[in-house]
C-alpha cells in the first residue's frame, strides 16, 4: 500500500520566542527546528504498515528550505521518498491555504492511505488532516490511537474525552490524524542516514501547485498572553525558595 | 445576519462547552441561534432566538459524514453570518470538513473574540500557549469559530424560551463512510485520583525516566499521589491512569504542585479547578503559571530535592 504522511518542521519545544518590535511573528533566526511531535508517530505507524503489509511511504512536508532537515531525518527512519513544497512564510498562510497545497501535492500520488499529525505544535489548529480529507473527498478519521489494516479497509481507535475511546472502521483511501503516545518512536540507524542521501526529495514550489490560495484570516499580532492569576513567585536560590513554598503549604494551604 | 451556535449532545446530555460557546456567540453583537443535533431538551431554555432540532434515524450515533451532511444543509437554509462551535474533540473531527465544504476556513480553540475597529478578532494560542496572536476575520461569510474549553462563562449563555424550529436534513445512503463501534472504557482504573488531596504532578521537565523518583520522594513526603502530563505516560515512564487532561483524569485536589509541566490547555483542562496550584518551571513565561497561585522558577533538579527535604523537616 502506498501511505503518504504530512510532516511539519516546526521550533523545538524548548525554544525562548521572542517577536520583535513591530511585528506578527517570531524571530526564526536562533531557533532550532525539529519534526512536529505526533507526525513522527504518524510517520512511525505508516513504516509500521508498510513493514507489515508492504508498500511505500512517502513524506510530503509544505515550508522553508530549512525543512529538508526533517525530510531527510524521516528517509533516514525508514521513509521511501519524498515532496517537498518549499515556500517561505507559510504561517501567515492560513488553515484551508496551507491544506491546499498538500492536497494538491498529493492528488496525484493517489494514496491508499494518508496520515498527518493531529496538530501542530507552533499554529495548532488541529485541522489541516480533516481539510485535507475533504478538498480530496475521502472519508477521516482523527485523534488516532491504533491502526489496524482489514483488506480495503482500515479498523481504528479513536481517542475521545475523559479517558473514552471508540473503534471506527473506514474505507479505504482515507486520511488518519494521529496521536501522539500511538508506538514507540524509533531512531534512525547510521546504515538509515547513509541510504538517505539516495533517495528521492522532489522539490515543488507554491507556484507548481496553483500557487499558496489567499487567506481568509489574517494575524494582526503575536504576543506574549497576560496573566489572568497574581502567582505568587517564591525568590531565591533553591534551598531558600523551597523553605519558603513548604511554609506556604503548611500555614496557607494546610496540607502539611 | 445570525450567529449559528452548534451543540454537542450525548444520549441527551449536552457538553458544557457548548453553552461556554453560545457565551462565546454572544460577543459578536448579532442574534443567536443553537443548532442541536437530536431534541432541543436542555437548549430550549437558554437565551437565544431559535433552536434548530436537528433530526435524522442516521444522526443517531455520530458520524463525521453525516454530521457535516446535515449542518451543511442547515446552514444553507439558516444562512448565518457566524458558525460557532464548542473546540470539543468531537468538534475537531468533523466541524474542518464542514467548513471546508463551504470553502471557508475554520479559525479553531479560539481563546477571545472581541470587535476592534469594525473588525472582529478572534484571539488563538500559539506554541501551546506561549505565545497569543489576533487573527482579524474577514468580510465574507459564514466565518467558521470553535471556541475553547473554559475560555467563557457557561452560565454567561442566559435564559429564555427560545423558539424550537425542527428541522430535517436529506441523507442519502451512502453519504457515511466510516463504521462506528460502541465508545468503551480502558479496563477499569486502579487509580482513582479524583479522591486525592494532594497530587504531584511531573512533566517533561523530568527528562528521563529515572528522575521520576526525585518526584515521588516529594509525593511520599507529601503524603500525596504522583500524576503526569500525557508525554510521560505516552513514554510509558507512568501508567496511563495516573494522567491528567482532556483525555486523561479530571482532578481537583487541595493542592496540585506541576513540576515540570508547560500548562497546555490540554492538560490545564484536567487542574484547573484545583484549590491551589503550584507551578515548578524553569521558564517563567510557561503557560502553567497562568493558573498557578505559587510559582518557583527554577530548575526542578534542584527544587524538587530542597522541598522534599524541606517538607520532611515541617514534619518533624
Ligand atoms: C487532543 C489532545 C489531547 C491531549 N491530551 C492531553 C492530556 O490529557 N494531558 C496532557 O498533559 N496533555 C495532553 N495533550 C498534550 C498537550 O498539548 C501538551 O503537549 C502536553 O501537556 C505537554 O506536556 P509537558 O508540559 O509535560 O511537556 P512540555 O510542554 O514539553 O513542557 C515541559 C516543561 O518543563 C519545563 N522544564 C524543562 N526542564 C526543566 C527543569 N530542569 N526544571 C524546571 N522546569 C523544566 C519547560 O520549561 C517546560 O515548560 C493533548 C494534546 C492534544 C492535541
Ligand atoms: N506545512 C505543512 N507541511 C506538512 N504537513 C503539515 C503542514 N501543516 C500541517 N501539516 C500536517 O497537519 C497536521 C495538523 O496541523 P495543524 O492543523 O496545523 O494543527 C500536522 O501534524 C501535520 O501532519
Amino acid at each position: 500500500m502506498k501511505i503518504v504522511v504530512a510532516l511539519k518542521q516546526v521550533p523545538s519545544r524548548d525554544s525562548a520566542l521572542h517577536v520583535p518590535p513591530g511585528e506578527s511573528w517570531i524571530d526564526e533566526s536562533d531557533l532550532t527546528f525539529e519534526v512536529n511531535e505526533p507526525d513522527a508517530y504518524a510517520l512511525e505507524a505508516a513504516l509500521q504498515l508498510k513493514e507489515e503489509h508492504g508498500g511505500e511511504v512517502v513524506v510530503v512536508t509544505a515550508g522553508s528550505e530549512g525543512a529538508s532537515a526533517s525530510i531527510r531525518e524521516a528517509l533516514a527512519k525508514g521513509a521511501d521518498r519524498a515532496v517537498h513544497i518549499e515556500e517561505e512564510g507559510l504561517h501567515t498562510a492560513d488553515t484551508l491555504a496551507v491544506a491546499t497545497l498538500l492536497a494538491n501535492a498529493i492528488r496525484s500520488e493517489s494514496p491508499d492511505l494518508i496520515l498527518t499529525g493531529l496538530q501542530s505544535d507552533d499554529l495548532g489548529s488541529g485541522q489541516t488532516g480533516v481539510v485535507l480529507a475533504e478538498l480530496l473527498g475521502l472519508p477521516s478519521a482523527t485523534i488516532i490511537m491504533a491502526v489496524e489494516l482489514q483488506g480495503a479497509a482500515i479498523r481504528v481507535k479513536r481517542e475521545l474525552e475523559d479517558g473514552w475511546f471508540q473503534h471506527v472502521t473506514l474505507p479505504l483511501p482515507a486520511v488518519l490524524t494521529i496521536q501522539s503516545g500511538i508506538n514507540k518512536l524509533r531512531y534512525a540507524t547510521l546504515m538509515g542516514i547513509k541510504k538517505a542521501k539516495t533517495k528521492e526529495v522532489r522539490s515543488l514550489t507554491a507556484a507548481d501547485l496553483g500557487g499558496v490560495p489567499a487567506s481568509q484570516v489574517a494575524c494582526e499580532a503575536v504576543y506574549l498572553p497576560g496573566r489572568a492569576k497574581q502567582t505568587q513567585l517564591l525568590d531565591g536560590d533553591a534551598e531558600t525558595a523551597a523553605a519558603a513554598l513548604a511554609d506556604k503549604l503548611k500555614f496557607e494551604v494546610r496540607v502539611i | 445576519m445570525s450567529v449559528l451556535v452548534v451543540l454537542e449532545q450525548t444520549n441527551g446530555q449536552f457538553h458544557r462547552m457548548g453553552w461556554e460557546a453560545v457565551a462565546a456567540a454572544k460577543e459578536l453583537g448579532l442574534p443567536v441561534s443553537i443548532a442541536a443535533i437530536g431534541p432541543a431538551g436542555e437548549a430550549a431554555g437558554k437565551g437565544v432566538e431559535k433552536v434548530y432540532a436537528i433530526e435524522h434515524a442516521d444522526l443517531a450515533s455520530y458520524s463525521a459524514d453525516g454530521y457535516t451532511e446535515a449542518l451543511a444543509q442547515l446552514i444553507r437554509s439558516v444562512n448565518p453570518r457566524f458558525v460557532v462551535f464548542p473546540h470539543t474533540y468531537q468538534v475537531r473531527d468533523y466541524a474542518p470538513k464542514l467548513a471546508t465544504r463551504f470553502g471557508r476556513v475554520l479559525v479553531s480553540d479560539v481563546v477571545k473574540l472581541k470587535a476592534e475597529g469594525g473588525k472582529t478578532i478572534a484571539v488563538r494560542q500559539l506554541f501551546q500557549g506561549k505565545l497569543n496572536a489576533d487573527y482579524a476575520l474577514g468580510a465574507e461569510g459564514p466565518g467558521f469559530l470553535s471556541i475553547q474549553a473554559g475560555a467563557y462563562r457557561a452560565d454567561a449563555a442566559g435564559t429564555g424560551s427560545p423558539e424550537v424550529v425542527p428541522f430535517a436534513p436529506q441523507i442519502a445512503p451512502g453519504t457515511i463512510r466510516v463504521k462506528a463501534e460502541a465508545p468503551f472504557r480502558e479496563s477499569s482504573r486502579a487509580v482513582d485520583l479524583t479522591a486525592a488531596d494532594i497530587i504531584v504532578s511531573v512533566g517533561r521537565g523530568i527528562k528521563e525516566q529515572e528522575n521520576i523518583a526525585l518526584v515521588e520522594e516529594l509525593a511520599a513526603a507529601l503524603g500525596g499521589e504522583i500524576a503526569a502530563s500525557r508525554p510521560i505516560c505516552d513514554a510509558g515512564w507512568l501508567p496511563m491512569e495516573r494522567q491528567v487532561g482532556s483525555s486523561g483524569q479530571t482532578v481537583s485536589p487541595k493542592v496540585y504542585i506541576a513540576v515540570g509541566i508547560s500548562g497546555a490547555i490540554q492538560h490545564q483542562v484536567g487542574m484547573k479547578g484545583s484549590k491551589t496550584i503550584v507551578a515548578i518551571n524553569k521558564d517563567p513565561d510557561a503557560p502553567i503559571f497562568e493558573v498557578a497561585d505559587y510559582g518557583i522558577v527554577g530548575d526542578l533538579f534542584e527544587v524538587v530535592p530542597a522541598l522534599t527535604e524541606a517538607v520532611k523537616k515541617l514534619k518533624g
